[in-house]
Protein backbone atom coordinates (compact mmCIF):
# COMPACT_ATOMS: atom_id res chain seq x y z
CA UNK A 1 0.00 0.00 0.00
CA UNK A 2 1.52 3.54 -1.01
CA UNK A 3 2.32 5.42 1.63
CA UNK A 4 -0.21 8.52 0.88
CA UNK A 5 -3.00 8.88 -1.83
CA UNK A 6 -1.15 9.67 -4.74
CA UNK A 7 -2.54 13.22 -5.91
CA UNK A 8 -3.18 13.00 -9.51
CA UNK A 9 -1.41 15.99 -11.23
CA UNK A 10 -3.31 17.78 -14.69
CA UNK A 11 -0.99 19.35 -17.87
CA UNK A 12 -1.88 22.36 -15.76
CA UNK A 13 -0.71 21.31 -12.85
CA UNK A 14 2.33 19.58 -14.05
CA UNK A 15 5.16 22.76 -13.23
CA UNK A 16 3.70 22.55 -9.65
CA UNK A 17 4.75 18.70 -8.91
CA UNK A 18 7.85 18.82 -10.87
CA UNK A 19 9.16 21.91 -8.64
CA UNK A 20 8.63 19.49 -6.08
CA UNK A 21 10.90 17.15 -7.09
CA UNK A 22 13.63 19.73 -5.82
CA UNK A 23 11.14 20.51 -2.72
CA UNK A 24 10.32 23.82 -4.25
CA UNK A 25 6.60 25.55 -3.53
CA UNK A 26 5.62 27.29 -6.38
CA UNK A 27 2.57 29.05 -7.21
CA UNK A 28 0.31 30.24 -10.27
CA UNK A 29 -0.11 34.18 -10.70
CA UNK A 30 -2.08 35.87 -13.69
CA UNK A 31 -0.04 38.68 -14.83
CA UNK A 32 -2.69 41.23 -15.85
CA UNK A 33 -4.07 40.66 -12.14
CA UNK A 34 -1.39 40.13 -10.56
CA UNK A 35 -3.17 37.81 -8.31
CA UNK A 36 -2.50 34.46 -7.19
CA UNK A 37 -4.18 31.43 -8.94
CA UNK A 38 -4.71 28.66 -6.56
CA UNK A 39 -5.50 25.45 -7.30
CA UNK A 40 -3.70 25.78 -10.99
CA UNK A 41 -5.87 26.52 -13.57
CA UNK A 42 -5.83 26.79 -17.42
CA UNK A 43 -7.33 30.46 -17.27
CA UNK A 44 -7.41 33.24 -14.41
CA UNK A 45 -10.56 32.95 -11.89
CA UNK A 46 -10.87 36.96 -11.94
CA UNK A 47 -10.46 37.57 -16.13
CA UNK A 48 -10.24 34.66 -17.87
CA UNK A 49 -7.33 35.42 -19.34
CA UNK A 50 -4.21 32.82 -19.97
CA UNK A 51 -1.73 35.16 -18.83
CA UNK A 52 -0.13 33.21 -16.23
CA UNK A 53 3.46 32.41 -14.67
CA UNK A 54 4.69 30.35 -11.95
CA UNK A 55 6.42 32.08 -9.20
CA UNK A 56 8.64 31.07 -6.34
CA UNK A 57 6.50 30.55 -3.23
CA UNK A 58 7.89 32.05 0.28
CA UNK A 59 6.17 28.92 2.10
CA UNK A 60 5.13 30.81 4.66
CA UNK A 61 1.36 31.05 6.30
CA UNK A 62 -0.88 30.55 8.98
CA UNK A 63 -3.24 27.34 9.82
CA UNK A 64 -6.94 29.09 8.57
CA UNK A 65 -8.70 25.76 10.01
CA UNK A 66 -7.96 22.29 11.30
CA UNK A 67 -8.99 19.22 12.33
CA UNK A 68 -7.13 16.38 14.09
CA UNK A 69 -8.00 13.07 12.70
CA UNK A 70 -8.61 10.17 15.21
CA UNK A 71 -10.22 8.30 12.71
CA UNK A 72 -9.72 8.12 8.90
CA UNK A 73 -11.20 7.10 5.83
CA UNK A 74 -7.74 6.78 3.99
CA UNK A 75 -6.52 3.15 4.28
CA UNK A 76 -3.28 4.71 3.41
CA UNK A 77 -3.51 6.75 6.77
CA UNK A 78 -4.75 4.68 9.16
CA UNK A 79 -1.24 4.32 11.19
CA UNK A 80 -0.65 7.77 11.26
CA UNK A 81 -3.83 8.27 13.50
CA UNK A 82 -4.17 10.86 15.20
CA UNK A 83 -3.09 13.24 11.86
CA UNK A 84 -3.89 17.07 11.64
CA UNK A 85 -5.56 17.83 8.29
CA UNK A 86 -5.48 22.05 7.99
CA UNK A 87 -6.26 25.04 5.48
CA UNK A 88 -3.37 27.23 5.00
CA UNK A 89 -3.59 30.39 3.86
CA UNK A 90 0.08 31.28 2.24
CA UNK A 91 1.38 34.97 3.17
CA UNK A 92 0.63 35.56 -0.84
CA UNK A 93 -2.62 34.60 -0.20
CA UNK A 94 -3.57 31.54 -1.62
CA UNK A 95 -5.58 28.81 0.69
CA UNK A 96 -4.61 25.11 0.62
CA UNK A 97 -5.14 22.17 2.54
CA UNK A 98 -2.34 20.35 4.06
CA UNK A 99 -1.16 18.13 6.84
CA UNK A 100 0.57 19.81 10.18
CA UNK A 101 3.60 17.98 11.38
CA UNK A 102 6.35 18.58 13.26
CA UNK A 103 4.34 19.09 16.97
CA UNK A 104 1.97 17.94 18.77
CA UNK A 105 -1.60 18.17 17.92
CA UNK A 106 -2.43 19.80 20.64
CA UNK A 107 0.05 22.57 20.17
CA UNK A 108 -1.86 23.90 16.97
CA UNK A 109 -4.52 26.76 16.67
CA UNK A 110 -5.79 29.08 14.58
CA UNK A 111 -4.04 31.57 13.08
CA UNK A 112 -0.27 29.97 13.86
CA UNK A 113 2.59 30.62 11.80
CA UNK A 114 4.01 27.80 9.59
CA UNK A 115 6.10 27.08 7.04
CA UNK A 116 6.37 24.47 4.25
CA UNK A 117 8.09 21.13 4.64
CA UNK A 118 8.32 17.92 2.55
CA UNK A 119 7.30 14.56 2.44
CA UNK A 120 8.37 12.44 -0.53
CA UNK A 121 6.25 10.60 -2.47
CA UNK A 122 6.89 7.06 -4.29
CA UNK A 123 7.34 8.88 -7.53
CA UNK A 124 9.67 11.30 -6.50
CA UNK A 125 7.24 13.69 -6.40
CA UNK A 126 7.00 15.84 -2.76
CA UNK A 127 3.34 16.47 -0.89
CA UNK A 128 3.55 20.11 0.80
CA UNK A 129 3.05 19.89 4.52
CA UNK A 130 3.16 22.87 6.98
CA UNK A 131 4.98 22.80 10.41
CA UNK A 132 5.30 25.20 12.96
CA UNK A 133 7.64 27.91 11.71
CA UNK A 134 10.72 29.32 12.87
CA UNK A 135 10.43 32.64 12.30
CA UNK A 136 8.07 35.44 13.58
CA UNK A 137 5.42 34.62 11.19
CA UNK A 138 1.98 34.42 12.01
CA UNK A 139 0.59 35.00 15.74
CA UNK A 140 0.60 31.86 17.79
CA UNK A 141 -1.11 33.87 20.74
CA UNK A 142 -4.46 33.29 18.66
CA UNK A 143 -5.84 29.90 19.96
CA UNK B 1 -38.41 40.49 -7.93
CA UNK B 2 -40.66 43.24 -9.40
CA UNK B 3 -43.82 40.94 -10.98
CA UNK B 4 -41.40 37.89 -11.66
CA UNK B 5 -41.73 36.46 -8.47
CA UNK B 6 -43.05 33.05 -7.56
CA UNK B 7 -44.85 34.03 -4.71
CA UNK B 8 -48.04 32.17 -4.00
CA UNK B 9 -48.13 30.96 -7.53
CA UNK B 10 -47.74 27.64 -6.53
CA UNK B 11 -48.16 24.95 -3.68
CA UNK B 12 -47.04 21.67 -2.36
CA UNK B 13 -50.01 19.45 -2.60
CA UNK B 14 -48.64 16.45 -1.40
CA UNK B 15 -46.15 14.70 0.87
CA UNK B 16 -44.73 11.33 1.97
CA UNK B 17 -41.74 10.19 3.36
CA UNK B 18 -40.52 6.78 4.88
CA UNK B 19 -38.25 6.06 7.94
CA UNK B 20 -38.11 3.88 10.83
CA UNK B 21 -36.47 3.31 14.14
CA UNK B 22 -34.72 0.73 13.18
CA UNK B 23 -33.08 3.10 10.42
CA UNK B 24 -33.96 0.49 8.21
CA UNK B 25 -36.50 0.14 5.38
CA UNK B 26 -38.16 -3.39 3.57
CA UNK B 27 -37.49 -2.45 0.19
CA UNK B 28 -35.63 -0.03 -1.89
CA UNK B 29 -34.48 1.59 -5.24
CA UNK B 30 -37.06 2.75 -7.54
CA UNK B 31 -40.09 0.31 -5.82
CA UNK B 32 -39.02 2.24 -2.75
CA UNK B 33 -39.17 5.51 -4.77
CA UNK B 34 -42.87 4.62 -6.86
CA UNK B 35 -44.44 3.78 -3.03
CA UNK B 36 -43.45 7.52 -2.26
CA UNK B 37 -45.09 8.91 -5.24
CA UNK B 38 -47.71 6.93 -4.80
CA UNK B 39 -48.11 7.79 -1.25
CA UNK B 40 -47.71 11.46 -2.12
CA UNK B 41 -50.17 12.00 -5.01
CA UNK B 42 -52.82 10.14 -3.37
CA UNK B 43 -52.38 12.73 -0.30
CA UNK B 44 -52.48 15.29 -2.54
CA UNK B 45 -55.62 13.63 -4.50
CA UNK B 46 -54.20 13.21 -7.41
CA UNK B 47 -53.27 10.19 -9.80
CA UNK B 48 -50.07 9.37 -11.98
CA UNK B 49 -52.13 10.45 -15.02
CA UNK B 50 -52.08 14.07 -13.59
CA UNK B 51 -48.01 13.77 -13.58
CA UNK B 52 -46.46 16.08 -16.45
CA UNK B 53 -43.04 16.93 -14.39
CA UNK B 54 -40.56 14.58 -12.63
CA UNK B 55 -37.57 15.84 -10.46
CA UNK B 56 -35.20 13.42 -9.32
CA UNK B 57 -31.36 12.45 -8.39
CA UNK B 58 -30.47 9.39 -5.80
CA UNK B 59 -27.66 7.12 -5.61
CA UNK B 60 -25.70 5.64 -7.78
CA UNK B 61 -26.97 7.33 -10.67
CA UNK B 62 -24.95 9.73 -12.59
CA UNK B 63 -27.00 11.31 -15.40
CA UNK B 64 -30.39 10.51 -16.39
CA UNK B 65 -32.04 9.73 -13.56
CA UNK B 66 -35.17 11.55 -14.02
CA UNK B 67 -34.89 9.76 -17.32
CA UNK B 68 -34.56 5.97 -15.35
CA UNK B 69 -37.49 7.47 -12.94
CA UNK B 70 -40.01 8.55 -15.51
CA UNK B 71 -39.53 5.60 -17.66
CA UNK B 72 -39.81 3.34 -14.60
CA UNK B 73 -43.20 4.71 -14.10
CA UNK B 74 -44.30 4.75 -17.86
CA UNK B 75 -45.08 8.76 -18.13
CA UNK B 76 -44.17 11.36 -20.22
CA UNK B 77 -42.99 14.62 -18.59
CA UNK B 78 -42.94 17.48 -20.16
CA UNK B 79 -40.52 19.27 -17.74
CA UNK B 80 -37.37 16.93 -16.12
CA UNK B 81 -34.64 18.15 -13.27
CA UNK B 82 -31.90 16.21 -12.54
CA UNK B 83 -29.93 18.15 -10.73
CA UNK B 84 -27.42 16.87 -8.14
CA UNK B 85 -25.99 19.73 -6.15
CA UNK B 86 -26.16 16.88 -3.04
CA UNK B 87 -28.20 16.64 0.04
CA UNK B 88 -30.00 20.48 -0.86
CA UNK B 89 -31.09 19.19 -4.41
CA UNK B 90 -35.06 18.73 -3.60
CA UNK B 91 -34.83 22.37 -2.39
CA UNK B 92 -33.26 23.11 -5.28
CA UNK B 93 -35.69 21.13 -7.63
CA UNK B 94 -38.50 23.21 -5.37
CA UNK B 95 -37.58 26.09 -6.58
CA UNK B 96 -37.09 25.09 -10.32
CA UNK B 97 -40.26 23.18 -10.48
CA UNK B 98 -42.08 26.11 -8.85
CA UNK B 99 -40.30 28.39 -11.80
CA UNK B 100 -41.21 25.99 -14.24
CA UNK B 101 -45.42 25.84 -13.41
CA UNK B 102 -45.58 29.34 -12.50
CA UNK B 103 -44.34 30.25 -15.92
CA UNK B 104 -46.58 27.26 -17.64
CA UNK B 105 -44.04 24.94 -18.59
CA UNK B 106 -46.06 22.16 -16.96
CA UNK B 107 -48.59 21.65 -14.47
CA UNK B 108 -47.91 18.83 -12.01
CA UNK B 109 -44.46 18.09 -10.71
CA UNK B 110 -43.41 15.11 -8.81
CA UNK B 111 -39.75 15.23 -7.03
CA UNK B 112 -38.74 11.86 -5.01
CA UNK B 113 -35.77 10.32 -3.05
CA UNK B 114 -35.13 7.04 -1.68
CA UNK B 115 -31.53 5.92 -0.57
CA UNK B 116 -31.09 2.80 1.32
CA UNK B 117 -27.47 2.36 3.18
CA UNK B 118 -28.23 0.23 6.09
CA UNK B 119 -30.40 -2.05 4.29
CA UNK B 120 -28.11 -2.15 1.27
CA UNK B 121 -25.27 -3.08 3.34
CA UNK B 122 -27.36 -5.76 4.42
CA UNK B 123 -28.17 -7.28 1.52
CA UNK B 124 -24.25 -7.19 0.49
CA UNK B 125 -25.68 -4.52 -2.00
CA UNK B 126 -22.58 -2.04 -3.13
CA UNK B 127 -24.54 1.37 -3.13
CA UNK B 128 -21.50 3.75 -2.40
CA UNK B 129 -20.68 6.16 -5.48
CA UNK B 130 -16.97 6.29 -5.82
CA UNK B 131 -16.23 10.13 -5.41
CA UNK B 132 -15.14 11.23 -8.27
CA UNK B 133 -15.94 10.08 -11.93
CA UNK B 134 -12.31 10.80 -13.85
CA UNK B 135 -10.63 13.59 -12.84
CA UNK B 136 -11.77 15.89 -9.88
CA UNK B 137 -9.13 18.46 -8.03
CA UNK B 138 -10.00 16.94 -4.87
CA UNK B 139 -8.25 13.83 -6.08
CA UNK B 140 -5.40 16.33 -6.92
CA UNK B 141 -5.27 18.88 -3.72
CA UNK B 142 -7.63 17.05 -0.87
CA UNK B 143 -7.77 13.62 -0.92
CA UNK B 144 -3.84 12.99 -0.42
CA UNK B 145 -3.66 14.81 3.25
CA UNK B 146 -6.50 12.24 4.48
CA UNK B 147 -9.28 15.02 5.25
CA UNK B 148 -11.89 12.69 6.10
CA UNK B 149 -15.56 13.12 3.99
CA UNK B 150 -18.23 13.84 4.45
CA UNK B 151 -17.30 14.67 8.22
CA UNK B 152 -14.15 16.75 7.66
CA UNK B 153 -15.11 19.63 5.80
CA UNK B 154 -17.64 20.55 8.71
CA UNK B 155 -14.99 19.67 11.31
CA UNK B 156 -12.95 22.39 9.55
CA UNK B 157 -15.63 25.11 9.65
CA UNK B 158 -16.11 24.03 13.56
CA UNK B 159 -12.31 24.07 14.18
CA UNK B 160 -12.48 28.40 12.21
CA UNK B 161 -15.67 29.02 14.11
CA UNK B 162 -14.86 28.34 17.47
CA UNK B 163 -11.37 30.68 17.23
CA UNK B 164 -12.77 33.26 15.36
CA UNK B 165 -15.90 33.73 17.39
CA UNK B 166 -15.01 31.47 20.67
CA UNK B 167 -18.17 29.36 20.28
CA UNK B 168 -18.32 26.40 22.65
CA UNK B 169 -18.02 22.61 22.02
CA UNK B 170 -21.08 22.92 24.95
CA UNK B 171 -22.80 25.29 22.49
CA UNK B 172 -22.69 23.01 19.16
CA UNK B 173 -23.84 19.90 21.56
CA UNK B 174 -26.71 21.97 22.61
CA UNK B 175 -27.97 21.51 19.05
CA UNK B 176 -27.94 17.62 19.34
CA UNK B 177 -29.81 18.11 22.57
CA UNK B 178 -32.66 20.13 21.35
CA UNK B 179 -33.20 18.48 18.38
CA UNK B 180 -33.40 14.95 20.26
CA UNK B 181 -35.65 16.50 22.25
CA UNK B 182 -38.16 16.80 19.29
CA UNK B 183 -36.85 13.33 18.06
CA UNK B 184 -38.59 11.83 21.15
CA UNK B 185 -42.25 12.94 20.16
CA UNK B 186 -41.83 11.27 16.41
CA UNK B 187 -41.94 7.39 16.97
CA UNK B 188 -40.40 7.27 13.76
CA UNK B 189 -36.95 8.86 14.65
CA UNK B 190 -33.87 6.53 14.92
CA UNK B 191 -33.11 7.92 18.01
CA UNK B 192 -36.06 9.17 20.74
CA UNK B 193 -34.04 9.02 24.06
CA UNK B 194 -32.77 12.21 25.64
CA UNK B 195 -29.65 13.43 25.68
CA UNK B 196 -27.54 15.82 27.25
CA UNK B 197 -24.87 18.25 26.58
CA UNK B 198 -22.30 16.29 28.60
CA UNK B 199 -23.81 12.77 25.91
CA UNK B 200 -22.71 14.86 23.32
CA UNK B 201 -19.45 16.03 24.86
CA UNK B 202 -18.25 12.60 26.36
CA UNK B 203 -19.16 10.87 22.86
CA UNK B 204 -15.47 10.14 20.93
CA UNK B 205 -14.16 13.01 18.96
CA UNK B 206 -13.38 11.16 15.58
CA UNK B 207 -12.22 14.56 13.70
CA UNK B 208 -11.77 17.58 16.39
CA UNK B 209 -13.92 19.58 17.33
CA UNK B 210 -16.82 17.63 16.53
CA UNK B 211 -18.03 14.53 18.32
CA UNK B 212 -19.24 11.57 17.25
CA UNK B 213 -23.06 13.17 18.43
CA UNK B 214 -22.64 16.17 16.84
CA UNK B 215 -22.67 13.81 13.37
CA UNK B 216 -26.25 13.38 11.74
CA UNK B 217 -27.28 9.65 11.35
CA UNK B 218 -26.48 6.72 8.09
CA UNK B 219 -30.23 5.49 7.94
CA UNK B 220 -32.40 4.22 5.13
CA UNK B 221 -34.80 7.04 3.89
CA UNK B 222 -37.15 7.90 1.29
CA UNK B 223 -39.68 11.09 0.30
CA UNK B 224 -41.68 12.59 -2.22
CA UNK B 225 -43.23 15.93 -2.81
CA UNK B 226 -46.22 17.19 -5.25
CA UNK B 227 -46.57 20.41 -6.60
CA UNK B 228 -48.77 22.14 -8.85
CA UNK B 229 -50.09 25.73 -9.54
CA UNK B 230 -51.88 27.66 -6.34
CA UNK B 231 -55.32 27.53 -9.16
CA UNK B 232 -54.78 23.41 -8.72
CA UNK B 233 -54.16 23.32 -5.29
CA UNK B 234 -57.26 25.23 -4.06
CA UNK B 235 -59.64 22.09 -4.91
CA UNK B 236 -56.93 19.14 -3.49
CA UNK B 237 -57.12 17.13 -0.98
CA UNK B 238 -55.05 19.16 1.98
CA UNK B 239 -54.59 22.53 2.62
CA UNK B 240 -51.95 23.81 0.27
CA UNK B 241 -48.43 24.49 1.37
CA UNK B 242 -47.94 27.82 -1.14
CA UNK B 243 -44.86 28.25 -2.03
CA UNK B 244 -43.96 32.15 -0.86
CA UNK B 245 -40.15 32.09 -1.85
CA UNK B 246 -37.61 29.87 -3.13
CA UNK B 247 -33.90 30.82 -4.10
CA UNK B 248 -30.53 28.89 -4.27
CA UNK B 249 -26.89 30.18 -4.53
CA UNK B 250 -23.15 27.90 -4.00
CA UNK B 251 -20.01 29.14 -3.48
CA UNK B 252 -17.38 26.30 -4.06
CA UNK B 253 -17.46 22.74 -4.59
CA UNK B 254 -14.69 21.12 -2.41
CA UNK B 255 -13.82 22.84 1.09
CA UNK B 256 -10.75 24.47 0.33
CA UNK B 257 -11.70 26.70 -2.27
CA UNK B 258 -14.71 27.77 0.15
CA UNK B 259 -14.10 31.70 0.16
CA UNK B 260 -15.08 32.26 4.13
CA UNK B 261 -15.56 28.99 5.79
CA UNK B 262 -17.81 30.59 8.31
CA UNK B 263 -19.86 32.29 5.95
CA UNK B 264 -22.16 29.72 3.85
CA UNK B 265 -24.03 30.73 0.45
CA UNK B 266 -27.12 30.44 2.33
CA UNK B 267 -26.38 34.20 3.59
CA UNK B 268 -27.53 34.84 -0.29
CA UNK B 269 -30.13 32.00 -0.88
CA UNK B 270 -31.55 33.16 2.32
CA UNK B 271 -31.87 36.49 1.97
CA UNK B 272 -33.29 35.96 -1.53
CA UNK B 273 -35.62 33.80 -0.96
CA UNK B 274 -37.00 35.53 2.71
CA UNK B 275 -36.93 38.89 -0.05
CA UNK B 276 -39.14 37.13 -2.13
CA UNK B 277 -41.74 35.86 0.49
CA UNK B 278 -41.56 39.43 1.79
CA UNK B 279 -41.01 37.90 5.66
CA UNK B 280 -38.47 38.29 8.08
CA UNK B 281 -37.06 35.76 10.25
CA UNK B 282 -39.49 36.86 13.02
CA UNK B 283 -42.11 35.72 10.48
CA UNK B 284 -40.58 32.02 10.96
CA UNK B 285 -42.50 29.75 12.58
CA UNK B 286 -40.42 26.74 11.92
CA UNK B 287 -37.48 25.94 10.68
CA UNK B 288 -35.96 23.25 9.15
CA UNK B 289 -32.26 23.14 8.86
CA UNK B 290 -30.20 20.99 7.42
CA UNK B 291 -27.83 19.18 10.16
CA UNK B 292 -25.38 17.41 8.76
CA UNK B 293 -23.85 18.25 11.64
CA UNK B 294 -24.29 20.54 14.64
CA UNK B 295 -21.73 23.20 13.03
CA UNK B 296 -24.08 23.22 9.85
CA UNK B 297 -27.13 24.29 11.39
CA UNK B 298 -25.31 26.93 13.51
CA UNK B 299 -24.14 28.31 10.55
CA UNK B 300 -27.46 28.41 8.83
CA UNK B 301 -28.92 30.37 11.72
CA UNK B 302 -26.53 32.85 11.18
CA UNK B 303 -26.66 32.61 8.04
CA UNK B 304 -30.51 32.87 7.29
CA UNK B 305 -30.40 36.34 10.14
CA UNK B 306 -31.66 34.55 12.75
CA UNK B 307 -28.76 35.62 14.89
CA UNK B 308 -25.72 37.91 13.77
CA UNK B 309 -22.49 36.25 12.15
CA UNK B 310 -20.79 34.52 15.21
CA UNK B 311 -23.49 35.01 17.49
CA UNK B 312 -24.92 31.24 17.09
CA UNK B 313 -23.20 29.88 19.78
CA UNK B 314 -25.13 31.92 22.73
CA UNK B 315 -28.45 31.89 20.47
CA UNK B 316 -28.74 28.38 20.74
CA UNK B 317 -27.01 27.31 24.34
CA UNK B 318 -30.63 28.64 25.70
CA UNK B 319 -32.64 24.96 23.97
CA UNK B 320 -34.62 28.31 22.29
CA UNK B 321 -34.80 25.53 19.23
CA UNK B 322 -36.42 22.49 20.76
CA UNK B 323 -40.15 22.25 21.89
CA UNK B 324 -41.83 25.11 23.01
CA UNK B 325 -38.80 27.69 22.75
CA UNK B 326 -39.09 30.94 20.61
CA UNK B 327 -37.48 28.73 17.07
CA UNK B 328 -38.87 25.41 16.77
CA UNK B 329 -35.82 23.99 14.52
CA UNK B 330 -36.15 20.39 13.09
CA UNK B 331 -39.01 19.07 14.64
CA UNK B 332 -38.87 16.26 12.94
CA UNK B 333 -35.72 15.00 14.61
CA UNK B 334 -33.50 16.14 12.02
CA UNK B 335 -30.55 15.03 10.15
CA UNK B 336 -29.17 14.10 13.90
CA UNK B 337 -31.60 11.99 15.32
CA UNK B 338 -34.81 11.01 12.72
CA UNK B 339 -33.09 9.99 9.70
CA UNK B 340 -30.07 10.87 7.66
CA UNK B 341 -29.92 8.07 4.41
CA UNK B 342 -27.48 10.77 2.38
CA UNK B 343 -29.03 13.69 0.70
CA UNK B 344 -31.60 15.01 3.64
CA UNK B 345 -33.28 17.74 1.99
CA UNK B 346 -36.68 15.89 0.61
CA UNK B 347 -37.27 15.53 4.45
CA UNK B 348 -36.90 19.17 5.49
CA UNK B 349 -39.81 19.81 3.18
CA UNK B 350 -41.88 17.16 4.03
CA UNK B 351 -41.93 17.73 7.86
CA UNK B 352 -42.81 21.59 6.90
CA UNK B 353 -45.58 21.00 4.93
CA UNK B 354 -46.95 18.37 7.59
CA UNK B 355 -46.25 21.32 10.62
CA UNK B 356 -48.19 23.87 8.33
CA UNK B 357 -51.07 21.44 7.80
CA UNK B 358 -51.16 20.87 11.59
CA UNK B 359 -50.35 17.18 11.24
CA UNK B 360 -47.45 16.67 13.25
CA UNK B 361 -49.30 15.18 16.48
CA UNK B 362 -47.26 16.15 20.06
CA UNK B 363 -43.89 17.65 18.18
CA UNK B 364 -47.06 19.72 16.29
CA UNK B 365 -45.57 23.66 16.46
CA UNK B 366 -49.43 25.20 17.32
CA UNK B 367 -50.76 27.80 14.16
CA UNK B 368 -47.96 27.48 12.72
CA UNK B 369 -47.92 29.53 9.43
CA UNK B 370 -44.96 30.47 7.88
CA UNK B 371 -42.04 27.03 7.44
CA UNK B 372 -38.42 27.70 6.06
CA UNK B 373 -36.77 24.67 4.47
CA UNK B 374 -33.01 25.38 3.62
CA UNK B 375 -31.12 22.25 2.64
CA UNK B 376 -27.20 22.22 2.32
CA UNK B 377 -25.27 20.28 -0.23
CA UNK B 378 -21.92 19.10 -0.98
CA UNK B 379 -19.16 20.51 1.46
CA UNK B 380 -20.92 23.53 2.78
CA UNK B 381 -21.17 24.23 -0.86
CA UNK B 382 -25.08 24.49 -2.28
CA UNK B 383 -27.47 26.14 -0.50
CA UNK B 384 -31.32 26.04 -1.14
CA UNK B 385 -34.35 27.75 0.77
CA UNK B 386 -37.92 27.27 0.13
CA UNK B 387 -40.19 29.46 2.48
CA UNK B 388 -44.04 27.97 2.44
CA UNK B 389 -46.64 29.24 4.49
CA UNK B 390 -50.74 28.34 4.73
CA UNK B 391 -53.48 30.53 2.99
CA UNK B 392 -53.14 33.17 5.82
CA UNK B 393 -49.63 34.23 5.17
CA UNK B 394 -50.24 34.18 1.96
ZN1 LIG C 1 -6.56 37.61 -14.16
Amino acid sequence: MPARFEPRSTEVSEPFWRATRERRLIMQWCRPCEHVVFYPREVCPRCLGSNLEWRDSPGTGTVYAFSVHYRTGSPELMDRTPYVVALVDLTEGARLMTNIVGCEPDDIGVGMGVQVTWELLADGRHLPLFEPSTGSHGDSSRR
Amino acid sequence: MGERTLRGATAVVGVADAASPTGELPNRGRALEAAMIAEALDDAGLTLRDVDGVCHVGPSTYVGSSLGLAEYLGIRPVFTEGTNVGGSSYEVHLEHAAAAIATGLCEVVVCTYAETPRGDRNRGIDSEMPLWIGYHPEAEWEAPFGLWQPMGPYALAASRHMAQYGTTPEQLAQIAVSTRQWAAMNPRARYQSPITVEDVIDSPVLLSPLHRLDCCLVTDGAGAFVLTSAERAADLAKPPAYVLGAASCHDHDMISQMPDITVTAGAVSGRRAFDMAGITTADVDVLMAYDSFTITALLHLEDLGFCAKGEGGSFVEDGKLGPGGSLPMNTNGGGLSYTHPGMYGMFLVVEAVRQLRGECDSRQVPGATVAVAHGAGGALSAMGTVVLGTREAL
